[in-house]
């Protein structure tokens, strides 16, 4: 087996392997389905099940990707602002770590009390969960420009935007990607909990519901749909990132590591 | 009237610092006049604010006393017409090598205005200088493809590509080892032929300074001051051989011995 091979192999042997472990602790201990559903009560409550799943599987996605673009907007915007300018840093950066530090279950009943409950809450919240990486990465990205880059434009006359257009930007491309990949994932997190918390439709209103009703293969399934959705975006960007960044990867085992989340 | 003019400049860091302690006297009364097409080179132990004098003429900082005019003109803020490069090739690194020549092209005027008319002649243009300096042909690679000596040549093709008057050299052969530094010498020597225009070097290399200048410069250890001026008369094209000359030997110890003067309180 070549290594290339063996490396698109890997993460689905790790899956087969948490798969095998799953239900030899189910056999080993003798737990109860109400408790602790197998591998293969999960994958048939999902068959069983596949039409709710669906729609609120779809209904979840369309949810956090509101909440995420709104984050990938609004951090990008913010991050600009927070790398350029050493004032906005020291005066906002604080604030920022502070929000971040804030647990974003906790807001989603003030959402419900503006909002209402529904679909609403759950964007807020997907919103809240994401952006900040995209802030932090992409403001790091600004702020880490060498020094004599500047001196180069600066003795061209160029102005804030030209540096921003032409440096700033594609140069923090690669932060941009690598924060994309953890707030998509983050996204999820926020939607799937402000469903639970105060959803009428969603996976984490399935899952609230299948839990009321000791439904716990259901409530399984849906943690499984919630998980291929995050791996399914994660490996879109991963793709795009690829793409649009292939001049910061090299040889391919030089990555650049996203911080935030 | 001289080309550049640097008329009593002190420069001190940190100037609106409440504390003494924090605020940095980096020259003190510099006073240099440059000639239209002078290849000036100024050496001096690290730290002495060689480096300062080339933010100071290129306008990137304004003296704390005294002025530099340029063409005429009082520097007040960023002169357009200077082409930089440094020790570290600075190419940015998700640009092939034309395009990162190519760069300015994209900022000053006139050129910046005329970019999608133009694209084919500055194209050619860039081509022409990569070919200059010994490039032909890697237009296309991209910077990390490149060693380090190859990256300082692209380097100082995106320095000229915007026909600069004055070229700022700030130790652009410093991190390099000593045979593709002798190689450079001898491209940076046929570019200024080939331009003609102002260009300042910065270095702590003598042989360099000596091989390169027409005039060079010894400053102090800070608080930087211009102890002595050589002027440099060994004809050109200057080679390899003639740093082995007595001649040329005699003034790399002549400027030596007064940079090793400076350094003594």
């Amino acid at each position: 087996m070549t290594p290339k091979l063996q490396e698109r192999l890997a993460p689905w042997v790790t899956t087969l392997v948490l798969i095998a472990a799953w239900w030899l602790f189910i056999r080993l201990f003798d737990i109860k389905s109400f408790i602790l559903p197998t591998p293969w009560e999960t994958l048939q409550a999902i068959y069983k099940f596949r039409y709710p799943l669906f729609v609120h599987g779809m209904s979840t996605l369309a949810t956090t990707l509101i909440g995420f673009v709104a984050a990938v907007v609004f951090g990008m915007a913010l991050g600009i602002l927070v790398g350029s300018s050493r004032l906005a840093y020291s005066g906002i950066y604080p604030l920022l770590i502070g929000f971040n530090s804030v647990p974003k279950a906790a807001l989603v009943p003030v959402f419900v009390i503006w909002f209402g409950a529904g679909t609403i809450p759950a964007v807020c919240t997907a919103f809240m969960l994401s952006f900040f990486p995209v802030v932090a990465n992409v403001a790091t990205a600004f702020a880490t420009i060498e020094p004599e880059l500047f001196e180069v434009m600066n003795s061209l006359g160029a102005t804030r935007w030209d540096i921003t257009r032409k440096i700033g930007i594609p140069r923090s491309l690669p932060f941009f990607f690598a924060s994309l990949k953890i707030s998509v994932t983050l996204a999820f997190v926020g939607s799937v909990i402000a469903e639970i918390v105060a959803g009428n439709s969603g996976i984490g209103n399935v899952m609230l519901v299948a839990s009321s009703n000791f439904n716990v293969p259901l409530v399984f399934a849906a943690l499984v749909v919630v998980g291929v959705l995050g791996v399914g975006m994660y490996a879109i960007f991963d793709f795009f990132e690829r793409r649009m960044t292939a001049w910061s990867i090299r040889g391919g085992d030089a990555q650049v590591q996203a911080i935030g989340g | 009237m001289p080309f550049i003019e640097l008329a009593n400049v002190d420069l001190v860091y940190g100037a609106a610092a409440q504390d003494a302690a924090s605020r940095t006297l980096a020259v003190s009364s510099a006073s240099l006049t440059i000639e239209h097409g002078e290849f000036l080179a100024i050496v001096g132990p690290s730290g002495c604010g060689k480096s300062t004098l080339l933010k100071l003429i290129s306008g990137l900082v304004r003296p704390s006393r005294g002025t530099v005019t340029v063409d005429g003109k009082e520097v007040l803020q960023p002169l357009k017409t200077v082409g930089m490069a440094f020790q570290n090739a600075t190419l940015l690194p998700w640009r092939n090598i034309r395009d990162n020549v190519m760069l300015p092209l994209e900022i000053v005027e006139p050129y910046r205005s005329r970019q999608k008319i133009d694209r084919d002649k500055h194209r050619e243009a860039a081509d022409v200088l990569l070919e200059k300096v010994g490039l032909s042909g890697f237009g296309d690679r991209m910077p990390w493809q490149l060693s380090g000596g190859m990256q300082q040549r692209a380097q100082l093709c995106r320095a000229l590509i915007h026909e600069p008057s004055i070229l700022l050299l700030d130790e652009p052969f410093a991190a390099l080892d000593t045979f593709t530094r002798e190689e450079l010498w001898a491209v940076l020597q046929d570019l200024w032929s080939f331009r003609k225009c102002t260009v300042i070097l910065v270095t702590h290399e003598l042989r360099e300074a000596v091989y390169l200048a027409q005039t060079v410069h010894v400053m102090s250890a800070r608080p930087g001051r211009i102890l002595k001026t050589s002027v440099i008369d060994i004809p050109r094209p200057r080679t390899l051989e003639c740093t082995f000359e007595p001649g040329f030997v005699d003034l790399v110890h002549d400027l030596r011995h007064h940079i090793s003067l400076g350094k003594q309180p």
